[in-house]
């Protein structure tokens, strides 16, 4: 936390007081940051209240939860999104189990084992993907699933393409949490005579648990909302689809895309209800990610 | 510190072994594992670059137009003709303009969180800051095409009919899907990026520095303007850098917000146009033959090292700025 300092009186007995032009550029200072602030606010206010506003009547229908949209088309009203929420959920879950050990190991590499220039080069590509377009790295995974292996595009060459997504943002949350845990801790564990590997596995990583475990909720609600790659792997579909090998299947962010443009006013009010099941999922992952650091995790 | 976590600082030489690792089977195994992932991790990038420029490069041998100057996208049929001025220009003036507005903003936002709000309300309106980070895209471009499209189309009549004689905000062939209000949107996206990295700058100041200026007598405006500003301008450089190379590759938002304008080109802000990354979106549903998708790859590639050059310039300039505070 930094530490605020208040400003200082400005008139004290004996100094002579402020001219007005620099008090009026104090003051014209003071009002601009404050209207850049709420500047700031007036989209995520904005947003939130134009999905809300044309998104909740959907959601408070039961079949909104339970059905997918098999056999409806824009013009007619009903269906679900259940069929959406599986794929966005199976995808990421999928995308999760390969990117979480990669991207902790690497922190631990980063952290408790790296040095010299392997360790320079693997933090710099950890940035470079971090700043990866979306769409690159769907285009990388359809040049390497459907041209090179001449496979088709399911759900799991979507996840795949996620992972190149979501690595660099564990990456990066787990190195913070390492570095924080006190070497003390380290210390004491080899005085004990516990190899290395123990250390980390008994002693780093449970202490650094709770902001690993923030890190990956981030990282998740991060690849659920991305949309760019799943319009190069996966191709919507109307109905539940569960194997991630076969088939189209559908997510939230395609079914957004699915009804966007469309004149008919059902396929508008569906366009928003997603959209609105699409924030409430992310935000929630990301204030559940929020509140986990705050109880659990290294303390400073 | 150094020593025991087993990472030499700047200027020790690396220890001749690592004393905590003992060579038992289970420190190999996991000294293996952490090596291997940070290689992966290497060789993930190392490959994204290299199928991209595999699969580009017989569509580019096939291309029977100039790729980087011909203004032609014909990737049907076998004469391919293809190039990219047109998306280089419209990917790089969208972020480029929604950087220039989000800065100030961003810069103001930080400076608010770190010297101007009541210390117990800092953290939850960063919070908050953040909270514009995590809306996903696809709702940005929502948002873009059907609720503000129809407050910003009178701030562009407005700026047409005053700057409409210079060429960039010439409302000749102005539609409605423009890049202006693409920029905008761009703009709310990359303001939490920018404010979060400004932020954490702002607040490393040195105390005593900011001290030292209230003690002189400088009002908080002044204070500010010859201590956080100086001290955080390198960090605010790479930060906008950030912004701008998250502008370059989003994709859905200006997909949806763009109009395209089939093939007429302008440099008005006003028209619309297809990015690098909103090309590829838009025909994803249509890479049948591996050289038509190779054009598209081609592209791809393009953005890829535009990204990597601008991110990479980013990490420069605050790798530079570390070494200068440590």
């Amino acid at each position: 936390m930094t530490a605020t300092v208040s400003s200082p009186p400005l008139h004290a007995p004996g100094v002579p007081e402020l001219s007005r032009r620099r008090r009026t550029r104090d003051v014209l200072a003071t009002v601009m940051v404050h209207v850049a602030f709420a500047i700031a606010m007036v989209p995520l206010v904005w947003i939130l209240y134009s999905v809300l506003g044309h998104g909740w009547h959907l959601l408070l229908d039961s079949t909104w939860w339970t059905n997918s949209q098999r056999n409806i088309n824009p013009e007619r009203a009903g269906g679900g999104v259940y069929h959406a929420i599986f794929g966005t959920l199976a995808q990421a879950l999928i995308c999760a189990v390969i990117a979480v050990p990669l991207a902790v190991f690497t922190a631990i590499y980063l952290v408790e084992y790296g040095t010299g220039r392997l360790a320079r080069a693997v933090s710099f590509t950890v940035d470079i993907l971090t700043g990866i377009p979306s769409i690159v790295a769907g285009l990388f995974i359809y040049a390497l699933w459907v041209t090179t292996f001449g496979l088709q595009r399911v759900g799991l060459a979507a996840s795949l393409s996620l992972v190149l997504l979501m690595v660099p943002v564990v990456v990066r949350s787990t190195e913070e949490m390492l570095k924080l845990v006190p070497n003390e801790l380290r210390e004491a564990s080899y005085a004990l005579g516990v190899p290395k590997w123990k250390t980390i596995s008994r002693i780093v990583l449970p202490t650094a648990l709770g902001g690993i475990v923030t890190g990956v909720m981030l990282g998740l609600a991060r690849v659920m909302g991305e949309t760019a790659p799943l319009l190069i792997l996966g191709p919507y579909a109307s109905s539940i689809n569960t194997d991630l090998f076969n088939g189209n299947m559908a997510t939230l962010p395609t079914m957004i895309r699915e009804n966007f443009g469309l004149p008919d006013q059902p396929a508008i009010d569906r366009m928003w209800a997603s959209a609105l099941t699409l924030i409430v999922l992310v935000l929630l992952l990301n204030i559940a990610g929020r509140v986990v650091a705050r109880f659990s995790g290294v303390k400073k | 510190m150094a020593i025991l976590t087993g990472r030499p600082g700047p200027g020790t030489s690396p220890p001749p072994a690592d004393l905590s690792s003992t060579g038992r089977f289970g420190d190999r195994v996991f000294h293996g594992l952490s090596t291997g992932s940070g290689i992966v991790v290497i060789g993930l990038v190392t490959a994204v670059g290299a199928f991209l420029l595999a699969q580009a490069l017989p569509a580019l041998v096939r291309n029977d137009a100039n790729f980087l100057t011909d203004r032609v996208w014909q990737v049907d049929g076998d004469p391919l003709r293809f190039g990219i001025p047109d998306l280089l220009w419209v990917t790089v003036i969208s972020s480029l303009v929604a950087m220039v507005i989000a800065l100030p903003v961003a810069i103001g936002v930080a400076l608010y969180l770190t010297e101007y709000a009541p210390p117990r309300l800092a953290r939850p309106f960063a919070y908050l800051v953040d909270l514009l980070a995590a809306v996903p895209s696809i709702v940005y471009g929502l948002w873009g095409a059907t609720i503000i499209i129809t407050y910003v189309a009178p701030v562009q009549t407005f700026l047409g009919s005053v700057l409409g004689w210079i060429p960039l905000f010439s409302t000749e062939n102005a539609i409605t899907g423009t890049i202006f209000l693409a920029s905008i949107v761009l703009a709310v996206m990359i303001l939490p990026i920018i404010t979060a990295i400004s932020r954490e700058v702002f607040a490393q100041t040195p105390l005593t520095h900011k001290e030292g200026a209230l003690a002189l007598g400088a009002t908080r405006w002044e204070m500010i303007r010859t201590t956080v500003l100086p001290f955080g301008t390198p960090g605010t450089i790479s930060a906008a850098m950030l912004g701008l190379g998250r502008a370059l590759g989003e994709t859905i938002a200006v997909s949806l917000i763009m109009g395209t304008t089939n093939g007429a080109f302008s440099w008005s802000l006003f028209s619309g146009g297809e990015t690098f990354a909103s090309r590829i979106a838009n025909n994803a549903q249509e890479f049948d033959t591996p050289t038509k998708a190779g054009a598209f790859i081609a592209a791809g590639l393009v953005l890829f090292v535009l990204t990597f050059v601008v991110n990479a310039m980013a990490r420069v300039v605050i790798e530079r700025r570390k070494a200068f505070a440590e």
